[in-house]
């Protein structure tokens, strides 16, 4: 009889998964999927080492296991935690968990500048979604929020310290990826910053994916920013023969003009293949490349508010979660919004979506007055 | 007098040279160690003595050693904390400005007892001096065949390094020194792993205080019976303490765990009472991460027991009405004091020295800092202390290293014992300004709860 490999029984929100041995604790939430899997700002699966600093992964542990069921006296890191056998692990269901988690996100906002009219990340910052998520409408910071000296970090790449969350993914990035790294953390404390220390030297070949996994629009890619909103933006698969890296990217449309190019990303927001820096700086032409479709759009997301082709819904956890309950829908943003029309395809619109794209026939012949014009 | 075993020859004129202090006996348990003891028979006896981690957390000295991972081929080092840099604590820099011996042969004897050929003092950079006097003890332990190759014939190698710190209070929690010994910068790593697992060079490694290896020579030389029978429960044998703020007779004394606090701070012997008459406040006993207490909650429990000089009784009444013996950071407080000064002067302290790692004491300590300083300075709310507590609260437990915790406690013992220091600032923003709000009621006798 072949030796069969014991998995680890582990219940996260009563819901229980069998997993290997070595599995953290979040990677079990994820494989469980929805609201189960706790929001991660630091951790990335991709890059060894990371984790454990943001603290927005927080969960409680109810029992060690089954050969020692006693609870964690602390709430731990789930993405630093591994499982073990007979785990029991809450996340939305502790109040502890709830109460820590707004904490970090109120802590991760007090200096943060909520820039995000004008910040390139919005729409696809972690930060906006967890505040969206955890943080409340106002704040209880009545102080000046922190500034730092600009750094130029050469053509590539912009770096706005004042949103930077400190969570080291482009530290282990540039140090796992490029042949040297040049940037890293300077100074401690609330005074601790990214800094290259030797000014406009980030140009080392692959370092481009620090802006794929900055979860916030710290580091943004220079040849596209201020150019478009991510969200007026068509994702779209593509690949190409490069002799340095996969080539397996994401091309960001509008109309027929490629505006950036990215990495592909999963369902959690982290990069599938890493690119280099010929693949998203320099091959903007859609001649450069052969087209796979459009990219699923899911989770993160108001970039699928144009319902593209293929979007992929997640996981539904709640009823499940609440003992087969179903969540009260408070208000149908569709039935009462004037600009999200839900049979409105946006992927079937030529070029960017436009608001008279979403305009309802009125009534007396009446021009809707374009405030752009 | 009480019992002293680490200091009782540090001021032997000329101790500092390697003949004076061989010729007071020093050395002796190198030569007991390694001539007629095997490793973990050493390792045995500190486990007998009961003796406890100096550097704070009062951790078992021997059960930490005997966690050690041994693996084939894999060297093991022992690494000796001298970071000494929270404020209110200097007794490992008057043990090793005074009697420096002392610690290397301590170093010695425990690096044979853990099998480290290589072991490293890290010292805080402020301590430059030390290094100087450091560097002459190893030279003449090398010259009068201590350390090097085979010592004594017992087959036995070991040399000790002095490592420089660059002046950052963090690089005192073990993990970050350890990254700070491999010449990376001092962040906290995440355990696990431990250090007894995974340490200097991903090698198993000990780290311990300055003093817990010293008290290792006294525990040798007189067996580990014998030191387990000074002291009280499980505090066993000697402490440094290092007393300091308004009393008579500042500096470090070397107790056995067998005083009560009033007399320690009382008697001539040790503090000599508080200066220029006055009248005391409250009292922060084991450094400054650890709960201030009032006058009255500091001399007596809550039980109405007097209160001692161990770890077990300076924690009776976990935070609620207790403290920690925490690294022996005696700071005393007289009645001019103003408790809410005091606590912004401490937050800013660990403001400053957070690595900066996690998010809630990187940006919860400048806002407890912020909050404290419009208090001091009469721009305060009485929604702010609701605030402040609610902040700690949120960084206490939350964070990757102890620091975190370290700058909650504090702002959490003022709000809980001195609430009404922080509201009086706030309801008199201008008079607070000109006045401290005095010793009020903190010294007034707590009623004892009536045991049926
Ligand atoms: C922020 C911080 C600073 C510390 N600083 C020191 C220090 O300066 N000296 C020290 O011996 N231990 C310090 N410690 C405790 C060490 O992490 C560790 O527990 C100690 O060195 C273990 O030695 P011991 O078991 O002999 O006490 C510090 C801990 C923290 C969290
Ligand atoms: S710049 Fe971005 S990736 Fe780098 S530490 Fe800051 S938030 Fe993280
Ligand atoms: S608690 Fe503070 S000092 Fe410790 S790792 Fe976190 S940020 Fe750094
Ligand atoms: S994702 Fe786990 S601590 Fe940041």
């Amino acid at each position: 009889m072949a030796e069969e490999k014991k998995l680890f029984k582990v219940t996260i929100d009563n819901i229980t998964i069998e997993v290997e041995p070595g599995t953290s604790i979040l990677n079990a939430a994820r494989m469980i999927g929805g609201d189960v899997a706790p929001p991660a700002m630091c951790y990335y699966s991709k890059l060894k080492g990371s984790g454990g600093k943001c603290r927005t992964c927080l969960v409680e542990v109810a029992a060690g296991s089954t050969a020692d069921p006693r609870p964690m006296p602390k709430l731990v890191a789930s993405c630093r935690t591994n499982v073990m056998d007979g785990m029991v692990v809450k996340n939305i269901t502790s109040e502890r968990v709830i109460d820590a988690r707004n904490g970090v996100v109120e802590f991760l906002l007090i200096n943060h500048p909520l820039d995000c009219p004008i910040c390139d990340q919005a729409g696809e910052c972690h930060l906006q979604d967890l505040s969206y998520e955890h943080g409340k409408e106002g704040t209880r910071y009545e102080f000046g929020r922190r500034t730092f000296h600009k750094h130029d970090l050469g053509p590539y790449i912009q770096l706005h310290m004042t949103r930077c969350i400190l969570c080291y993914r482009c530290v282990f990035t540039a140090d796992q990826l490029t042949n040297k790294r040049v940037h890293g953390v300077l100074d401690r404390g609330d005074h601790s910053e990214i800094a290259t220390y030797i000014e406009k030297s980030l140009d080392n070949d692959f370092i481009g994916n620090v802006i794929d996994v900055c979860p916030v629009g710290a580091l943004t890619d220079k040849t596209f920013r201020f150019k478009n909103r991510v969200w007026f933006l068509k994702p779209v698969d593509a690949h190409r023969d490069c002799p340095k890296c996969k080539g397996h990217v994401t091309l960001w449309y509008r109309g027929d003009e490629v505006f950036r190019v990215t990495a592909r990303k999963d369902q959690w927001g982290e990069v599938e293949d890493w690119i280099c820096n010929e693949c998203r700086f320099e091959k903007k032409k859609t001649s450069d490349w052969v087209i796979d479709g459009p990219t699923n759009v899911n989770r993160h997301s108001v970039i699928s508010q144009g319902q593209y082709l293929g979007l992929k819904m997640p996981t539904e956890v709640m009823p499940e979660v609440m003992g087969g309950r179903q969540p009260r829908l408070l208000m149908d943003i569709h039935s009462v919004s004037e600009v999200n029309r839900k049979d409105i395809d946006l992927s079937k619109i030529e070029g960017p979506a436009h608001s008279t794209d979403f305009e309802k026939p009125r009534p007396n012949g009446q021009q809707a007055i374009d405030n752009n014009q | 007098m009480g019992r002293k075993l680490l200091l009782n020859k540090a001021h032997v004129e000329g101790i500092l040279t390697y003949e004076v202090y061989r010729r007071e006996g020093g050395y002796r348990s190198v030569e007991k160690a390694l001539k007629t003891m095997s490793p973990d028979q050493v390792t045995e006896e500190v486990k007998k003595s009961g003796l406890r981690g100096r550097g704070g957390a009062g951790f078992p000295a021997g059960m930490k050693w005997s966690f050690l991972a041994k693996p084939e081929g894999v060297p093991r080092y022992l690494v000796c904390n001298a970071d000494e840099s929270e404020p209110g604590t200097f007794k490992d820099r008057y043990l090793m400005e005074f009697i420096p011996h002392l610690l290397i042969e301590g170093l010695i004897v425990s690096s044979y007892a853990l099998g480290s050929n290589r072991t490293y003092i890290y010292i805080r950079g402020e301590y430059a001096w030390i290094v100087d006097i450091l560097e002459q003890a190893i030279a003449e332990a090398n010259q009068n065949g201590w350390l090097g190759k085979n010592i004594l014939g017992s087959g036995f190698d070991c040399q000790v390094y002095v490592q420089r710190g660059a002046g950052a209070y963090i690089c005192g929690e073990e993990t970050a020194l350890l990254e700070s010994l491999e010449g990376k910068r001092g962040n906290p790593r995440i355990k696990p792993p431990f250090p007894a697992v995974k340490g200097l060079w991903d090698c198993p490694t000990v780290v311990n205080n300055v003093e817990t290896l010293a008290a290792v020579v006294p525990i040798i030389n007189d067996g580990g019976e014998e030191y387990a029978k000074i002291g009280i429960g499980k505090s066993t044998g000697t402490k440094l303490i290092s007393a300091c703020g308004n009393i008579n007779k500042p500096g470090v004394y070397e107790i056995d765990m067998t005083i009560s606090v009033e007399e320690f701070l009382y008697s001539d012997e040790y503090c000599g009472g508080i200066a220029n008459g006055k009248r005391l406040k409250a009292c922060i006993p084991g450094g400054s991460s650890v709960p201030i207490l009032p006058a009255n909650l500091l001399l007596k429990t809550a039980k109405g027991e007097t209160r001692m000089m161990t770890y077990e009784s300076l924690a009776d009444g976990g935070f609620a009405t207790g403290s920690m013996m925490g690294s022996g950071g005696f700071i005393v407080l007289d009645e001019d004091q103003c408790v809410v000064r005091n606590t912004l002067t401490l937050a800013r302290f660990y403001r400053h020295e957070s690595c900066g790692q996690c998010s809630p004491c990187r940006e919860g300590t400048g806002w407890m800092e912020k909050i404290l300083k419009n208090i001091e300075y009469g721009k305060g709310k009485k929604s702010d202390i609701d605030l402040l507590w609610d902040i700690q609260r949120k960084i206490e437990g939350n964070t990757i290293c102890p620091l975190g915790d370290a700058a909650a406690w504090p702002v959490a013992a003022a709000i809980r014992h001195f609430r009404d220091e922080f509201e009086w600032h706030v309801d008199n923003p201008v008079e607070s300004q000109h006045r401290n709000f005095g010793l009020a009621h903190y010294a007034d006798p707590l009623p004892v709860p009536v045991t049926a």
